[in-house]
């Protein structure tokens, strides 16, 4: 509980500093472009219900979906890949080939095969979810120490119980901060995809509002989607606390 | 009957590069409820050769029996601890003992109440909840220990078990083990780069030669086991014995050392 109460302090310590910095920067540049914190937030309130939280909601559920989906296939796959020699030595080169190219680059495709609704957003971002997943599942299954699986083996366990009990597991701390880390650019495609086609989602609100110069709502939806970042950020920071609960067991 | 028979053993590695013939020829047999030591130079292939009689490397030739058995997997009753002791960190310690037992398939009822049993047993009862990251050293080797006993194992394969505790732990955990091993009379393999220990844990100390392994010499320790055996002449005598033949194998050589002063 107390834990909760610092967090959450932090927060609200936080929000404070970077509120002054933003009225602060807002009064410095004097453009309209750049309002102060009190009519983007009043604008935020004001506009909560009836718009940003529809077009929020369209947009966690693209991202959330496009995160699990991407997850859910990488990570066994990753780890498989690391695990097996004879698997790596045909999939690595691919990976390595594949995982530097900048995904973006495949929404105008994505958008002429799947239309501009939720499809082409939910591939693309699954799609570069999905490489992020895969390459840290790989690493984190090629760098498991041979004596736990050793061991583990000596006890009678099959290929399937050595996964259960040791590949999967020693892998997941890592799986994690994968998934946080590409919380920050799953939102960035996001936004750029809802931007470029589609009437839905924060992206489309942004720039729906930067388009009519209400720089207001637009400065409320980008808090919307900071918050949105924020929330996925933290829900994942809590899952695995859950889920890894011996890592808080070691120094 | 001999618990262990190895015949002309001959175990290579493919490695990235060449192979690696880490044991040739080695020939043992060990008796049923008998404790030896093994001890050589690194990289001699005694960690292969417990991997080995644990069905986890294949031998390239030779015969490996156990129990009667010729090894082709991981056997039901044999137990193998390694030098990290193996433990998987995100397992509680009640949960790491009863490990094998849970991949064998054995009842969750039946298996709590092992479990209990064996963590009792070596002290770790309070911390059946706690994770091996919140143990010492010694209780982390006590748990893998707990586990092994868990198994009922009747070979016990040990890997330098004791290499990475503190000089006073490592004292307690062999008289712990010689404790143990009083007590169950279980066919005991121990790896050991310590002379006093595989003379205090040994009836008798194999001494693998240079890689490729094999046998070298054998001490007999007849009087390993009694009590208060650590401070008997007998035992000192053992050791220094152990030692000349060690030196003799070229286990104290430094080569890098060597080449640099010349
Ligand atoms: N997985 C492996 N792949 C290739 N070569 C290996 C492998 N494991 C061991 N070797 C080689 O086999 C030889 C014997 O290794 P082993 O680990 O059995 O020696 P050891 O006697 O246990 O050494 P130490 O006393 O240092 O633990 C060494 O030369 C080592 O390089
Ligand atoms: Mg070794």
């Amino acid at each position: 509980m107390n834990a909760w109460l610092r967090r959450i302090g932090g927060y609200f310590f936080a929000s404070i500093v970077l509120l002054a910095g933003w009225q602060l920067l807002s009064m410095a540049v004097g453009s309209q472009a750049l309002p102060g914190p009190v009519p983007a937030l009043s604008d935020f309130f004001r506009l909560f219900f009836s718009d940003l939280l529809p077009h929020a909601g369209i947009s966690a559920w693209r991202v959330v979906a496009s995160m699990v989906i991407g997850a859910a296939i990488a990570a066994p796959l990753g780890l498989a890949i690391g695990r097996s020699p004879k698997v790596d030595a045909i999939a690595a080169p691919m990976i390595f080939l594949t995982y530097p190219v900048p995904k973006v680059v495949f929404l105008p495709v994505l958008l002429v095969l799947l239309g501009i609704g939720n499809l082409p957003k939910i591939a693309l971002i699954t799609l570069i979810v999905f490489f992020q997943i895969l390459v840290t599942a790989r690493d984190a299954a090629r760098g498991i120490p041979a004596s736990a699986v050793l061991s583990v083996r000596s006890l009678g366990a099959t290929r399937w119980q050595v996964f259960r009990h040791v590949v999967v597991p020693a892998s997941l701390p890592d799986i994690f901060t994968a998934l946080r880390i590409s919380t920050g650019t799953a939102i960035a495609v996001l936004f750029f995809s809802e931007t470029v086609a589609g009437s839905e989602g924060l992206g489309y609100y942004i720039i729906d509002a930067w388009s009519r110069i209400a720089y207001s709502e637009m400065f409320a939806g980008i808090i919307a989607m900071a918050l949105l970042g924020v929330v996925l950020y933290e829900f994942l920071e809590l899952a695995e606390g859950r889920v890894c609960r011996w890592t808080r067991a070691e120094r | 009957m001999s618990a262990v028979a190895i015949r002309d053993l001959a175990v290579t590695y493919t490695g990235v590069g060449r192979a690696v013939h880490a044991i040739a020829g080695l020939d043992l047999e060990v008796g049923d409820g008998e404790p030896i030591a093994v001890i050589g130079p690194s990289g001699c292939g005694k960690s292969t050769l417990l991997l080995a009689l644990a069905g986890l490397v294949r031998a390239d030739s030779g015969e490996l029996i156990v129990a009667g058995e010729p090894v082709v997997g991981p056997r039901r009753r044999t137990a193998l601890i390694l030098q990290d002791f193996g433990l998987l960190p995100w397992k509680t310690v009640s949960h790491n003992a009863a490990l094998g037992l849970e991949v064998r398939g054995v009842p969750v009822s039946e298996r709590r109440r092992i479990v209990a049993e064996a963590l009792e047993r070596l002290g770790l009862g309070e911390f059946a909840e706690a994770y091996p990251g919140e143990l010492s050293g010694g209780m982390r080797q006590r748990l893998a220990l707990a586990r092994a006993l868990a198994l009922d194992a009747d070979l016990l394969l040990m890997d330098e078990p004791l290499s990475a505790l503190d000089a006073l732990t490592r004292e307690d955990l062999q008289n712990l083990l010689l404790e143990i091993w009083r007590q169950r009379r279980h066919t005991s393999v121990l790896v050991t780069h310590s002379i006093e220990e595989a003379v205090f844990l040994g009836r008798r100390v194999v001494v693998l030669s240079p890689r490729p392994g094999r046998v070298a010499a054998i001490v007999e320790n007849p009087g390993m086991g009694e009590d208060g055996y650590r401070e008997t002449p007998e035992f000192l005598e053992r050791c220094v014995e152990l030692r000349r033949i060690l030196a003799a194998e070229g286990a104290f050589a430094q080569p890098s050392l060597a080449r640099s002063a010349s």
